[in-house]
C-alpha cells in the first residue's frame, strides 16, 4: 500500500492508526534483533501519536498530509526528549531539549514516529560498520551491509518496519544504501529541506531525505518536508512545486544524459542494469544524449578535503562540558583530549584530523583551498552538461551489497563506494536512486538520477517511468 | 606551492591531533600517519589540476541577506538544559580548572 | 618629562586600540535568546546559544543595522561582508568556534576625529559574537590561576558585538583616552551600545610599542583587562615604561598579551604569542554573505541622530562658546544640549543657558526634570539686568530645588529689584560727568567709547544695571 492509499483510509476512518502502528511494531519485534535498524525504537510514543490521529479523525479534524503513517527517523535528527545519538558514544544517552524542523513538520503531518535508525558515526561511512552501537543488517542478505551512512533507515523501510524513513546525505549516504536495500532514497537539491535539528557533519553538503517504497511515496513525503525554513539561513527562500503532481507526466522528448567520461569502477552486473535504464527509458519517447564530466573524477578527493575540513569544525563541540560524555581529568584540556579520545570512532577521529589538517595554518591553501576550486570545476561541468541534458543517469553504488569487513581496513577502500553519488553533493544539485532490477546474488541495484538545481520534478519524472518499466 | 602530494608525517599528526583535542595513542598515531598519508596519496590527482583562474565555491545555493528580525523567543528550560550536562552546579556548567590552554 | 606623554629621551609611543562594543540588541547575533546584562545565569539560552548538535545561525538585522551606524559614524565604507569560523577550544565558547568576520568586514578605512583635532585611523569595525563567563572557584579567589574549578554562565555567549580596530595613529595616553571617550559618546549617541566598561559592553584592548623617531614600528605588547578609562592611560603609560626600560637597557620587547592589574599598578605576561595559535579559519558555511544595498545604507544613515561631534559645532554656534571649550563638551557628552536648544527655543539666551546648564546641572542626566521656560525666564532676567550673575545662581539653585519655579517671582520675594529708571538716569550722569573725555568722543560718533561708559555704569551699579537701557539712554542723552 502507498503512503496516500494509507492516509486515504486512515482519515476516512476506514483503517485505525494505532492498528497501522501495531502492525509495523510488530514486524520490529519479529525482526530487528536479525536487522539492527534501529538505535531507539519509541514503542511508547509511537502508540501515542496513533491514538492523536485517530482522535483527530474520530473529532474531524484533519490529521495531515501524512496521517497514521509510520516513518523511522535516523538518529542524527533532534527529537525532542528522545534519544539522539548519531551512533557515538560521545552522545550516548542525549535527550535533546528541541525537535528538529523536519521532525516538528512530520508531527504535524500526523506522520507516527517508530524509532531512531542506526547510521556510521556522524554520518561517516558507507555501510553502517561505523556505528558505536553495533552494524544494521541488509534485510536482503544478513551478512551483508545495508550500506551507509543512512543504513539503519534503509534497512528500515526494506524490512517493513516502517512505511517510509528519513536518512541525510552528504556523500551519498541516502542514495547509495537505498541502492543497496532496493527501495527508493532522494538527495534533493541543497537548501531544499531544513537542516535545523539534523546534527551537522558537513554544513555546506548535507540534506535530509526520504527512504520510500515508491517514487510517488517519495513525492509525497517531500511535498510534506520540503520548503523554506527561516531557522536554517541556508534553505531556499521559493516555494517549491508539488512533486507528486510532476509525476503525471512522462518522459517523452526528454534528454537522458549519459556520462561518457564517468569513472570506471563499476561492476558489470551494475553496470548492465545501467544499460537496460536506458533501453526502457528510450523506449519511452526520451532521446539518450552523451555528456562529459570531466571534473566528475575528481570529487573523491574535493570531497574528503572539505568534508573533514567542515566536520572537524562541526564536531569540535563535543567537548565534555554541556552535553553528552566526560572523562573527568584534572583541568578542562586535559578533560577534552581524554573525552574526544574515548567518545569518537577511529573513522570519525580520522575525519577530524585529516580535515583539521586541511585547515590548519600552512596547509589551507593547498588542500581546503584547493578543494573548493575543484568544487567549482564540478558544479561548473555539471551546468553545462545540463545544458545537453535534463537528467543524468549513472550507477547509484559500483556494487550490490558487500559483505561484512570485506573493505578491510584501508579506509579509501570504502570511500571509493561513493565515487558516483559525491559529485553531486559538491554540486548541490539533486539526485536519487532508484531500484531497477537484481545484480549479482539476487540483490538490489539501483540507478541513479540526477539534475540540475531544483529540477526534483524532472528527475522524479524519470524515477516513476524507470518505476513503471518494472511493473 | 605545497601540493597534496607533499603528504604527512608523523610530527604533523601529533600536532593535529592536540589542535583537534584527541589524545590518541601512540598505536593510534603511528595507524592514523600511514591512513592518512595514504589517502593524502590518493587525493594528489588535484595537483595536476591549473586552478590560477577558478573561483573557489563556498556555497551550493547563492543567497545573500538572510536576516532575522530581532524579536525575542521564548529560552530553553535552565533545569532541562542542566540536567543533561555532565557536571552542573548552582544553575551553571560546571568544568575542571582552566588551565593549559594554549590561547 | 618630554613633551611625548611624559616619555624619556625622545621616544616616541605608537598605540592601536581594539574596542569591543555589545550591540544594544534585543536578543542575540545569531539566536531568538534575549541579550540582557544580569539575569539569572544560564536562563537566556537556546539551541544556538549552547552549541547544541543540530542547530543553526540566523543573522540579526537589527545587530547588522547597528553594525552600520557605527561604520558610518566613524567615516568607513561599508562593504560586502561574510562570517568566518575561529576554531579554538576554550570552554566559554560553546561551538568551539567563534563566528566573526575575517576578511571581508562589513566596515573598513574610516577614522575618528578626536575634540583636539588629531585624527585616529579605523581600520576596520567587524561584526562577531561573545563568548559565556566562567567565574573560578576556590585557590586564590576568583582567579583562573589556582582554582579549584570554574562554572559557567552562557547568558553573554552569542551576544553580538562590533569589534573596532584602531590604526596605530594614538600617539599619547591622553589621546587614547579621548578616543575611547570620544567613541562611547558616539555608540551612546547613536544608540548602538551602552557603551558602559564596568558591566563590559565596552572592553578595550591596547596595542602598544615605542620606537625612536623615524624609525620602524618596535614590537608591540597587546594589553588586555583594562576596565576604566583611567585605566587605560594607566596602562599605557606603565607599559611604555616597560619597553623603554627594556630597549634603554639593551633587551628586547617580547611579543606577548599582557594582562593589567589595577592593584598594582602594571602589566603581567598572559601568554607569548605562539605558532600554536592556529585558528583554521574558514567561511561559516550556516551562513550567507551580507551584500548592503545603497539604498540600505541609505535608509540607515537617514535614521542616525547627530553625533557628538555635530551637536557640539551645533552648540557652539548657538552659544558662541568654542566647540571644544569645557562647557560645550561636558554639556555634550550629558547629552544636555539638547536642553539648552530647548531653552533657546523658548527665547532664553543660549550663552547663559550653556552655563547654568554646564555649571549646575551635572546630576540631572540627559533630561533634566527642569521646566525649560523656566530656566529661559531667567536668563531673560539675567540678561536684561534684572538681577545680577551672581543673584541668578542663587535663583538657579532654588528652582533646581524645588524642580521649578519664575525666577521673576523668586527675584522679588528674594529681594533682588532691579534699579528703577530714575535711579539709573542719576548714575548714568553721574558717569558721564565723570568721563567727559569719552563721554565727548561717543558724542562726535566714536561708538567705541559707549563701551568704557556702559562699563562704568555697570561698575558703579554693582551690576544691577541693565545694558540695553543704559545704552537707549546714553543715546537718549546724545540727542
Ligand atoms: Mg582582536
Ligand atoms: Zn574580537
Amino acid at each position: 500500500m502507498g503512503l496516500a492509499d494509507i492516509v486515504a483510509s486512515v482519515k476516512s476512518g476506514a483503517v485505525k492508526a494505532a492498528d497501522l502502528t501495531e502492525v509495523r511494531l510488530a514486524a520490529i519485534a519479529a525482526r530487528e534483533g536479525d536487522i539492527h535498524a534501529f538505535n531507539h525504537v519509541m514503542a511508547d510514543e509511537a502508540r501515542a501519536s496513533a491514538a492523536a490521529v485517530d482522535e483527530a479523525v474520530a473529532r474531524g479534524d484533519d490529521p495531515g498530509p501524512l496521517a497514521g503513517v509510520t516513518v523511522a527517523l535516523k538518529d542524527n535528527m533532534c527529537t525532542r526528549g528522545v534519544p539522539t545519538t548519531c551512533s557515538s558514544k560521545i552522545l550516548e544517552g542525549w535527550l535533546p531539549p528541541y525537535d528538529g524542523t523536519v521532525v516538528a513538520a512530520l508531527k504535524a503531518s500526523g506522520a507516527v514516529a517508530v524509532g531512531k535508525t542506526n547510521l556510521d558515526e556522524f554520518a561517516m561511512g558507507s555501510s553502517t560498520e561505523n556505528s558505536a552501537f553495533g552494524p544494521t543488517r541488509n534485510p536482503h542478505d544478513t551478512n551483508r551491509v545495508p550500506g551507509g551512512s543512512s543504513g539503519g533507515s534503509a534497512a528500515a523501510v526494506a524490512a517493513g518496519f516502517s512505511d517510509f524513513s528519513l536518512g541525510s546525505d552528504t556523500g551519498g549516504s541516502i542514495r547509495q544504501p537505498a541502492a543497496l536495500c532496493g527501495v527508493v532514497g532522494v538527495k534533493p537539491t541543497y537548501g531544499y529541506v531544513s537542516r535545523y535539528g539534523l546534527v551537522a557533519f558537513a554544513s555546506s553538503l548535507d540534506q535530509i531525505g526520504p527512504f520510500t517504497n515508491t517514487v510517488e511515496d517519495a513525492a509525497l513525503v517531500l511535498d510534506v518536508i520540503g520548503g523554506h525554513d527561516p531557522r536554517d539561513s541556508t534553505s531556499i527562500p521559493q516555494q517549491h512545486p508539488s512533486l507528486v503532481a510532476a509525476l503525471q507526466q512522462g518522459v517523452g522528448g526528454l534528454r537522458i544524459g549519459r556520462i561518457t567520461d564517468l569513472p570506471e569502477g563499476a561492476d558489470p552486473d551494475v553496470q548492465e542494469r545501467l544499460e537496460a535504464a536506458f533501453d526502457t527509458l528510450k523506449a519511452q519517447g526520451a532521446t539518450i544524449v552523451d555528456v562529459q564530466v570531466p571534473a566528475f573524477s575528481f570529487g573523491l578527493t574535493a570531497y574528503y578535503l572539505i568534508a573533514p575540513a567542515e566536520a572537524s569544525s562541526n564536531l569540535a563541540r563535543y567537548d565534555g562540558v554541556r552535553y553528552g560524555m566526560r572523562v573527568e581529568a584534572t583541568d578542562t584540556n586535559a578533560m577534552y583530549g581524554a573525552t574526544r579520545e574515548a567518545g569518537f570512532g577511529d573513522e570519525v577521529k580520522r575525519r577530524i584530523m585529516l580535515g583539521t589538517y586541511a585547515l590548519s595554518a600552512g596547509y589551507y591553501d593547498a588542500y581546503y583551498g584547493k578543494a573548493l576550486k575543484v568544487r567549482r570545476l564540478i558544479h561548473d561541468d555539471f551546468e553545462r552538461a545540463y545544458q545537453h541534458a535534463d537528467v543524468l543517469l549513472t550507477p547509484t553504488s559500483p556494487s550490490v551489497a558487500f559483505e561484512f569487513g570485506s573493505k578491510g581496513d584501508n579506509p579509501l577502500a570504502m570511500y571509493l563506494c561513493d565515487t558516483y553519488t559525491i559529485p553531486t553533493n559538491l554540486a548541490g544539485h539533486p539526485g536519487m536512486s532508484v531500484p531497477f532490477g537484481t545484480g549479482a546474488h539476487g540483490l538490489p541495484v539501483g540507478v541513479q538520477v540526477l539534475a540540475g538545481t531544483l529540477q526534483e520534478p524532472v528527475m522524479f519524472r524519470v524515477a516513476a517511468a524507470l518505476e513503471r518499466s518494472l511493473a | 606551492m605545497l601540493g597534496v602530494s607533499d603528504r604527512i608525517s608523523a610530527a604533523d599528526v601529533a600536532k593535529v591531533a592536540r589542535l583537534a583535542r584527541l589524545d590518541v595513542t601512540t598505536e593510534e598515531l603511528e595507524r592514523m600517519t600511514v591512513q592518512l598519508d595514504g589517502m593524502l596519496e590518493h587525493f594528489a590527482d588535484i595537483d595536476a589540476l591549473d586552478l590560477a583562474t577558478v573561483e573557489p565555491m563556498t556555497q551550493p545555493y547563492p543567497l545573500v541577506n538572510v536576516l532575522r528580525p530581532d524579536v525575542v523567543q521564548p529560552c530553553l528550560d535552565r533545569d532541562e538544559v542542566l540536567a543533561a550536562a555532565p557536571s552542573a552546579e548552582d544553575g551553571r556548567f560546571r568544568v575542571p580548572p582552566i588551565i593549559g590552554m594554549d590561547l | 618629562m618630554s613633551e611625548r606623554d611624559g616619555l624619556p629621551g625622545d621616544w616616541e609611543l605608537v598605540v592601536g586600540l581594539e574596542v569591543h562594543v555589545e550591540l544594544a540588541t534585543n536578543t542575540k547575533m545569531f539566536s531568538s535568546s534575549p541579550n540582557r546584562f544580569g539575569d539569572e545565569p544560564n536562563t537566556n539560552i537556546d539551541p544556538v546559544t549552547l552549541g547544541l548538535p543540530g542547530a543553526l545561525p540566523v543573522l540579526n538585522e537589527q545587530a547588522v543595522e547597528l553594525a552600520m551606524r557605527i561604520g558610518l559614524a566613524l567615516n568607513c565604507t561599508i562593504q560586502p561582508c561574510t562570517f568566518h569560523r575561529k576554531n579554538y577550544f576554550y570552554p566559554d565558547m560553546p561551538k568551539a568556534y567563534q563566528v566573526s568576520q575575517y576578511d571581508q568586514p562589513l566596515n573598513i578605512d574610516g577614522y575618528l576625529d578626536l575634540p583636539n583635532g588629531v585624527r585616529v585611523g579605523i581600520e576596520r569595525a567587524h561584526m562577531e559574537e561573545d563568548a559565556g563567563k566562567s567565574t573560578h572557584i576556590g585557590g586564590s579567589g576568583g582567579r583562573v590561576h589556582g582554582a579549584d574549578y570554574s562554572l559557567l554562565d552562557l547568558n553573554r555567549a552569542g551576544v553580538p558585538l562590533v569589534e573596532i580596530v584602531s590604526r596605530p595613529d594614538i600617539q599619547t595616553s591622553d589621546d587614547a583616552r579621548d578616543y575611547v571617550n570620544e567613541l562611547r559618546g558616539i555608540l551612546v549617541a547613536i544608540g548602538a551600545s551602552d557603551a558602559k566598561m564596568e558591566e563590559g559592553s565596552l572592553r578595550v584592548d591596547a596595542n602598544i610599542s615605542v620606537r625612536q623617531p623615524g624609525a620602524p614600528l618596535g614590537t608591540r605588547c597587546e594589553i588586555k583587562n583594562v576596565n576604566s578609562i583611567r585605566s587605560l592611560g594607566r596602562a599605557i603609560e606603565y607599559e611604555a615604561r616597560r619597553q623603554i626600560d627594556l630597549l634603554e637597557s639593551g633587551d628586547k620587547v617580547r611579543q606577548e598579551t599582557r594582562h593589567w592589574d589595577e592593584t598594582d599598578g602594571r602589566t603581567h605576561t598572559l601568554r607569548v604569542k605562539e605558532d600554536a595559535d592556529d585558528y583554521r579559519y574558514f567561511l561559516e558555511p550556516d551562513l550567507v554573505p551580507v551584500v548592503p544595498s545603497a539604498e540600505w545604507i541609505h535608509r540607515v544613515r537617514e535614521a542616525m541622530p547627530p553625533l557628538p561631534a555635530q551637536r557640539r559645532e551645533h552648540l557652539s554656534v548657538l552659544t558662541g562658546q568654542p566647540a571644544n571649550s569645557e562647557a560645550v563638551t561636558s554639556v555634550v557628552e550629558r547629552g544636555q544640549d539638547h536642553y539648552v536648544l530647548a531653552v533657546s527655543h523658548l527665547g532664553g539666551d543660549a550663552a547663559r543657558a550653556l552655563v547654568y546648564v554646564k555649571e549646575a546641572f551635572a546630576d540631572l542626566g540627559a533630561e533634566p526634570a527642569v521646566p525649560a521656560l523656566d530656566i529661559a525666564g531667567l536668563t531673560t532676567l539675567e540678561v536684561d539686568g534684572k538681577v545680577t550673575a551672581t543673584q541668578a545662581k542663587a535663583i538657579l539653585a532654588e528652582i533646581i530645588a524645588n524642580g521649578g519655579g519664575d525666577a521673576a517671582a523668586i527675584a522679588a520675594a528674594k529681594g533682588f529689584e532691579a534699579l528703577d529708571t530714575s535711579a539709573l538716569e542719576t548714575v548714568v550722569d553721574q558717569v558721564i560727568a565723570e568721563q567727559a573725555d569719552a563721554w565727548a568722543k561717543f558724542c562726535a560718533g566714536d561708538g567705541k567709547a559707549m563701551g568704557a561708559i556702559v562699563g562704568a555704569v555697570m561698575k558703579a551699579t554693582q551690576g544691577k544695571a541693565d545694558g540695553k537701557i543704559v545704552t537707549a539712554l546714553l543715546n537718549q542723552k546724545k540727542g
